[in-house]
């Protein structure tokens, strides 16, 4: 198990060298430092010297890869690429564009984010294999044929009307919770309530869709059949048999996203106006800070790999068909 | 004088291809029966038929021209427009002030109204052109909006009962049956193919095009938004940007995972490696950071060479084009997956092995061998993303990383209608016509796409 960790630990390294390679390409060598002061400065009458000096605050004016002007390591060190990128393994994040500290902010961003995003997976997941489970208890019935499609119609739905929408009926018209805004402590709940209901609801179509398929795999395979043969009711086989079958894709498919809900939701959390790291990445796209964006990035790659680790372990874990090897 | 924009040639060449697909499809048996199963299935064709109605206004509105500018015939107006704009000229040209009720006769808002005999009165003001010819709206208002959608219901009807006998007497034509024992047999909805509910949508289709015609002639059917442009014909133009951004991302998803997908799968080793690395650190970046970084950058560089990007048209024309390119850039690596395994298992099959102890070439064993027996996954994977892509545009227009502001796309009219939701009265029409477009699209793309799942995917087939 140790080395298989290992293993797996010293896999996730080049892959983060590759996202890291990715964005430096990206962010300073399709376009140089210069383009990205004269976006800031404005395009048109600004001078060489502002640009210089916008330039070097951010430490933008130092060679892209190699120094040739430093003294011995200082020609790899004193460059662009290490100082802005190879900092990021170490979760070094530097400062933004504006001068903030994008360590800290990420820090106090990330519980608000996990305020919203957990409850919002535990709620997700409780309602849509309910659900899903209900809809395989009927199946064969015009209940059933219904269901799914008004699943399909659900998940034709863009999210961004389940959340007007929702905010407009709950918030506005019913007066029942303030529509957007957020407080620190227990004050959170209220505010929470409304995107969490939402992101539950706008889920629905494709989640109660994708658990009912996994579902139904199972019902059909012979030790459920055996189940019934032996005198078990359809009830007691499906809640007993299926679900704790079905429970292992969908336990993994839960593992892979653990990581990221820190990074947040971007839309909902914009909407909202709840102050975590999605609202944190849609401001930076907004006022193009490159490298907030440039640090979530980095910090998205990292806990999606992370997620994808916890996924091969949970596996070994909840399926002992499968071995670590 | 035609002018295609580079969106415009590319979906046409697209179309083209598809076109092809077809035509090659129809001639070969084992290709044409999954989709004698599509077109069995009652859901699939009603869909079918809504795609093409949205498909038909997408081409008509991705044929550009430039307008002969009045008299003479040889000098022409700077600004291209599409054939769609011509065709819509009423509605596009019909400006009003500012937000306009659907139907309505009067403004949204109040204002200080100068009477004729000099005073003024602070009320809702008359519209420039939405029901202009009414004489007093408070009386004839009603009687007038329901007889004019009665005379397009009616107008629409006779063009679908027409269309409908139309149909009948080619099928009979082509199956040399008498025309009474067809229309029978399609009537009581007992043909193969699905055609009482294929020609049952044309009709409610054609209703309600009547519908909308005759009553966008007169009045702003959706209203008018915060410029007074007809939301209506926003909504129209918008389905282009949508099914434009749905199906042109193929043109970076295709040949990625085809080529990707099928050397990893069918080579193994380092390549295989190789491969897998590329996709899974490209994976790895969330999508939509990578797609935000990239319009970032583009802006950067349109800002820097402001020079070949003269015309707003042609920017956001190109704008379009890099989002559809970098949507594909961010979701060709579920499909190489997808390719990747299929090919691994085809590259042991007896007939794979036999062809290369023949000593076959190995290009050709991949050309002959392996692509033709992977296409259904193509198939079926562009037909499920395509809805997904067409969501995806709204969220990414909200966050400002989508089409250019000056787009219509649905993605923009909903990001408008967040602020206008929070107006008093609120103004609910712009969001609710792109809901209704949209929904309408996505909806009949995701029936269509599982019908073509069910067909071509073998592990559903009975």
């Amino acid at each position: 198990m140790t080395a298989y960790l290992i293993r797996r630990a010293l896999y996730a390294l080049p892959l983060l060298l590759g996202v890291n390679v990715l964005t430096f390409v990206l962010f300073f060598v399709v376009n140089s430092p210069d383009d990205m002061a004269r976006m800031h400065l404005g395009q048109k009458h600004v001078t060489q010297e502002a640009i210089d000096l916008w330039k070097h605050e951010r430490g933008y004016d130092l060679p892209k890869l190699w120094n040739a002007g430093a003294e011995g390591t200082a020609k790899l060190t004193e460059t662009i690429f290490f100082q802005k990128s190879v900092g990021l393994f170490l979760f070094r994040f530097g400062r933004s564009d504006s001068g903030r500290d994008i360590g800290a902010d990420i820090a106090q961003r990330a519980w608000p984010s996990l305020a919203f995003a957990v409850p919002a997976l535990i709620f997700g997941l409780l309602v849509h294999i309910t659900l899903a489970v209900g809809l395989v208890f009927f199946r064969l019935t015009y209940l059933e044929f219904w269901g799914v499609a008004l699943c399909v119609a659900l998940l034709s739905i863009s999210s961004l009307f389940y959340i007007i929408g929702g905010q407009y009926l709950m918030g506005k018209l019913l007066l029942l919770v303030p529509i957007s805004g957020y407080d620190g402590g227990w004050n959170a709940v209220k505010f929470l309530i409304l995107p969490v209901i939402i992101s539950v609801v706008a889920g629905t179509g494709s989640g109660v869709r994708w658990y009912r398929t996994l579902f139904l795999e199972e019902v059909e395979r012979d030790y459920v059949r055996t189940a019934r043969a032996k005198g078990l009711s359809e009830t007691r086989a499906l809640f007993t048999h299926v679900l704790r079958n079905a429970l292992i894709p969908i336990l993994t498919g839960v593992v892979v996203i653990l990581p990221s809900l820190f990074i947040g939701s971007l839309i909902t959390e914009s909407f909202f106006a709840i102050p975590g790291l999605g609202s944190y990445t849609i401001d930076a796209i907004a006022q193009q800070d490159f490298a907030i964006v440039r640090a979530m990035v980095f910090l998205g790659s990292a806990l999606y790999i992370l997620g994808l680790v916890l996924t091969d372990i949970s596996y070994t874990l909840a399926d002992p068909r499968v071995r670590l090897n | 004088m035609l002018t295609l924009f580079w969106t415009d040639a590319l979906f046409l060449l697209l179309l083209a291809m598809l076109g092809g697909l077809i035509w090659h499809s129809r001639r070969h048996e084992h290709l044409r029966r999954p989709w004698r199963k599509v077109a069995r299935s009652r859901s699939a064709m009603v869909s079918a038929v809504i795609l093409l109605a949205y498909l038909f206004i997408a081409v008509l509105d991705s044929i550009h021209f430039l307008p002969p500018d009045g008299e003479g015939g040889v000098r022409y107006k700077t600004e291209p427009v599409s054939v769609l704009d011509w065709f819509l000229t009423p509605l596009r040209t019909r400006v009003e002030k500012t937000y306009s009720a659907p139907l309505a006769v009067q403004g949204y808002a109040k204002e200080n109204l100068r009477l004729a005999d000099g005073s003024s009165r602070w009320d809702y003001p008359r519209l420039e052109f939405g029901g202009a010819h009414l004489k007093d709206p408070a009386r004839g208002w009603l009687r007038d909006v329901l007889r004019t959608g009665f005379k397009g219901a009616a107008g629409g009807l006779g063009l679908g009962v027409i269309l409908c006998f139309g149909t009948v007497f080619l099928i009979a034509r082509v199956r040399e049956l008498p025309v009474s024992l067809v229309g029978g047999e399609v009537l009581s909805g007992q043909s193969e193919v699905p055609w009482r509910a294929i020609l049952g949508t044309v009709v409610v289709l054609c209703i309600v095009g009547g519908v909308l015609g005759e009553l966008a002639l007169k009045y702003h059917v959706f209203g008018t938004d915060k410029v007074g442009e007809d939301v209506l014909y926003q909504a129209l133009k918008s389905i282009r940007t949508g099914i434009l951004i749905g199906t042109l991302t193929t043109f970076v998803t295709l040949p990625l995972s085809l080529l990707l997908g099928i050397l990893a799968g069918y080579f193994r080793g380092w390549v295989d490696d190789l491969i897998q690395y590329l996709y899974t650190t490209l994976n790895s970046i969330p999508g939509v950071l990578l797609i935000a970084a990239v319009i970032l950058l583009t802006q950067v560089y349109m800002a820097k060479h402001e020079e070949e990007f003269a015309s707003l048209a042609l920017r956001a024309d190109l704008r379009l084009l890099f989002l559809c390119l970098i949507l594909g850039i961010t979701s060709w690596t579920g499909l190489c997956r997808l390719l990747r395994a299929e090919t691994l298992k085809l590259r042991e099959m007896e007939y794979v092995q036999a062809a290369r102890a023949l000593g076959v070439r190995q290009g050709t064993i991949l050309l002959r061998h392996i692509l033709p027996n992977v296409f259904h996954i193509v198939l079926i994977s562009v037909a499920l993303d395509f809805s997904s892509l067409v969501l995806a545009e709204a969220v990414l227009s909200y966050v400002n990383i989508g089409v250019d502001p000056t787009t219509d796309s649905w993605g923009n009219m909903i990001n408008s209608a967040r602020l206008e939701m929070a107006r008093e009265p609120p103004v609910w029409w712009s969001l609710t016509a792109a809901f209704v477009f949209m929904f309408a699209l996505v909806l009949a793309a995701n029936l269509f796409a599982d019908a073509v799942r069910d067909a071509f995917d073998p592990r559903r087939a009975d």
